[in-house]
């Protein structure tokens, strides 16, 4: 089911939360919400799901406006960052809730369970108390216990946020191939952005209360709209006064024409990365990644000359500094390193 | 795990509890006994007593039904909403711990005494006497009681937090359900506590009930005026069977919670 919302502004006293917002979701999508935190991602979340109301603006689900609907005629399910599982009904009593708030006959919510049970690979833990799982399970619970009602939108907020990085990733797998599967329409927040580049069809970047770029990760990895969307969805460093990623940079042994010269500062290998730091007269460091064996074959070492060019094709955009300051927290020029690891490998 | 605390400490705090709570009030059922079961049977014979007894668990159970509705709704509406005057209103439901029974007795009298309270009068004549009868009874132990379910539901409120409840709003439940399915589990044990100290504070109440009952036997004395009663005029035995029977209560809705609370943990655990 499609969601659409237009001019939605959120004020939390004298605090401007959401700042007249409008996106559109894609019946059958996968959506990350991406931005810093105290964007406004979860307000958004948390409007179109009824458990905040906009100051003005109208919330559309599947056609019909709900902006003023309560959340549970809003047929959506919602999952929490800390699951919210309710801790005095058995794992089997927290998904069928939803059933039995809709009084359906006995049988038929036994079977429901049953299945959503195998879906979220909790077959075995039907029985037990939420306190009785792991957090990565508690998860899966509250998701099947999300599905189970057959929303007709899924929520998520910051769903693998409290779990640590072994099972956030297996999740955000299973989520991806899950969505395959079942195809509900869903939009999840995230403030980590390999995470919605590798999950979502679809990304919202938002910040400050505004959106600043929707489109496919694809598209914003390529075609940023501004610095501030360029440096939070992977590192960036500058050349001749442009902001470029790193990898878009070529790394000459001999002078050519419309290329800046430099020394190498800096060579750090990690795994098939190398990531070299390219100081050039007057200007920042630029930070440069070649794989191994390009920098075999250029054969640079710390000291050395070399002349730095744009790769064809390459995406650049004009320093703002002012969009750069506090956005992407490894785009720093010379901080490459962290952010690197995720921001090479796009979902195709 | 607990840890085992050094010897002296542990001997201290067995030895306060002892002095100060454990010996006085088996001193009260020991004096009851104290010349056989005769005489405490007889004492629970005398229809003065079974009257008060009667007024003192009618007012206690008002006390008790009141305080839990409005406790939930007042505790809530303080945990789960803003509005102006929060604060002010938390701090009026602390005031009937703060004050003393006396004085909240005083207070009933004067609003709703028949000869001229406030609300006394314009109640005196439609025919319902408030002062000096039991509902004024009612009021004042109500009065007397009022934090305690609050006080307790309070930081459970506050530390369950909300999303369960939108959770559930988001999975169909309207709010009565939500309150009734999730909310109400969740505070279940504060609420028992302060069901069971309400009950425990409603039926020792004495200074306030004193004030606007006037004290009349067999009409308005509760089981605490009795004892005051049947102490001053020198039938012990009587005044402590009475004060015996009241401190069972107590003891008993205690244990029972104990009880309850010891099986709840070790089915979840
Ligand atoms: N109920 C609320 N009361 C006051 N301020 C709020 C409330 N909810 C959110 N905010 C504020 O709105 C801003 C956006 O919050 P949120 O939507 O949670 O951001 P995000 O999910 O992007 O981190 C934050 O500055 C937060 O402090
Ligand atoms: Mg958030």
């Amino acid at each position: 089911m499609s969601i659409e919302i237009r001019d939605v502004t959120k004020t939390f006293g004298s605090f401007t939360a959401l700042d007249d917002v409008s996106v559109a979701i894609r019946p059958g999508s996968l959506t990350a919400l991406l931005g810093p935190s105290g964007g406004g991602k979860s307000t958004l979340l948390r409007i179109i799901a009824g458990l905040e109301t906009a100051d003005s603006g109208v919330v559309t689900i599947d056609g019909a406006d709900a902006t003023r609907l309560p959340p549970q005629k809003r047929g959506v399910g919602f999952v929490f960052q800390h699951y919210a599982a309710f801790p005095h009904m058995s794992v089997a009593r927290n998904i069928a809730f939803g059933l039995e708030i809709r009084k359906r006959p006995k049988e038929e919510v036994r079977a429901r369970v049953d299945e959503l049970l195998r879906l979220v690979h909790l077959e075995q833990f039907g029985d037990r108390m939420p306190s009785q799982l792991s957090g990565g399970q508690r998860q899966r619970m509250a998701l099947a216990r999300a599905l189970a009602v057959e929303p007709s939108v899924l929520l998520l907020d910051e769903p693998f946020g409290a779990l640590d990085a072994k099972v956030r990733k297996e999740l955000r797998d299973w989520l991806r191939r899950l969505h395959d599967e079942v195809h509900v329409t869903t939009v999840f927040v995230t403030h980590d952005q390999e995470e919605a580049l590798e999950v979502a069809d679809e990304i919202v970047v938002i910040s400050q209360g505004r959106v600043e770029q929707t489109g496919s990760p694809d598209a914003l990895y390529d075609r940023p709209a501004n610095s501030f969307v360029m440096s939070f969805l992977g590192p960036v460093t500058q050349l001749d006064g442009r902001l470029v990623r790193p990898h878009d940079i070529e790394v000459l042994g001999i002078e050519v024409r419309d290329a800046v010269a430099g020394v190498v500062a800096d060579v750090q290998r990690v795994g098939n990365e190398a990531r070299v730091r390219v100081g050039v007269g007057g200007a920042p460091p630029v930070a440069v990644v070649l794989t191994r064996a390009e920098l075999r074959a250029l054969g640079a070492r710390v000291g050395d000359t070399v002349w730095l060019r744009l790769a064809a094709g390459a995406a650049t955009l004009p320093v703002d500094d002012a969009a750069l300051a506090g956005s992407h927290p490894a785009a720093g020029v010379g901080e490459v390193g962290r952010a690197l690891a995720g921001a090479s490998s796009p979902r195709g | 795990m607990a840890r085992r605390g050094p010897v002296a400490l542990r001997v201290v705090v067995i030895a306060y509890l002892v002095l100060l709570v454990a010996w006085p009030v088996s001193l009260v059922f020991t004096g009851a006994f104290a010349n056989g079961l005769a005489p405490v049977i007889e004492t629970f014979r005398d229809p003065l007593v079974l009257n008060a007894l009667r007024l003192t668990a009618i007012a206690a159970g008002w006390a008790v039904v009141l305080n839990t509705v409005f406790g939930v709704g007042v505790a809530l509406l303080l945990v789960r909403r803003t509005f102006p005057g929060r604060r002010l209103l938390a701090a009026l439901v602390d005031l009937p711990l703060a004050v003393s029974p006396v004085v909240v007795g005083l207070a009933i009298a004067l609003v709703y005494g028949a000869k001229s309270g406030w609300l006394g009068v314009p109640l005196a004549n439609v025919g319902l006497d408030v002062i000096y009868s039991t509902p004024g009874i009612v009021l004042a132990t109500t009065f007397i009681a009022l934090p305690l379910v609050i006080r307790e539901i309070i930081p459970v409120l506050e530390e369950v937090g909300t999303e369960q409840e939108q959770a559930a709003r988001s999975l169909g439940a309207g709010p009565w359900t939500t309150f009734r399915r999730i909310t109400l589990p969740a505070i279940r044990w504060g609420l028992i506590y302060g069901v069971v100290l309400c009950l425990a504070r409603a039926v020792g109440e004495f200074g306030a009930v004193k004030v606007v009952s006037g004290n009349l036997i067999g009409r308005t004395q509760t089981a605490t005026l009795t004892v005051e009663e049947l102490y001053m005029n020198f039938d012990r035995e009587g005044a402590f069977a009475v004060a015996a029977a009241l401190a069972s209560v107590s003891i008993i809705a205690i244990a029972i919670v104990g009880l309850l609370r010891a099986r709840t943990e070790r089915r979840t655990s």
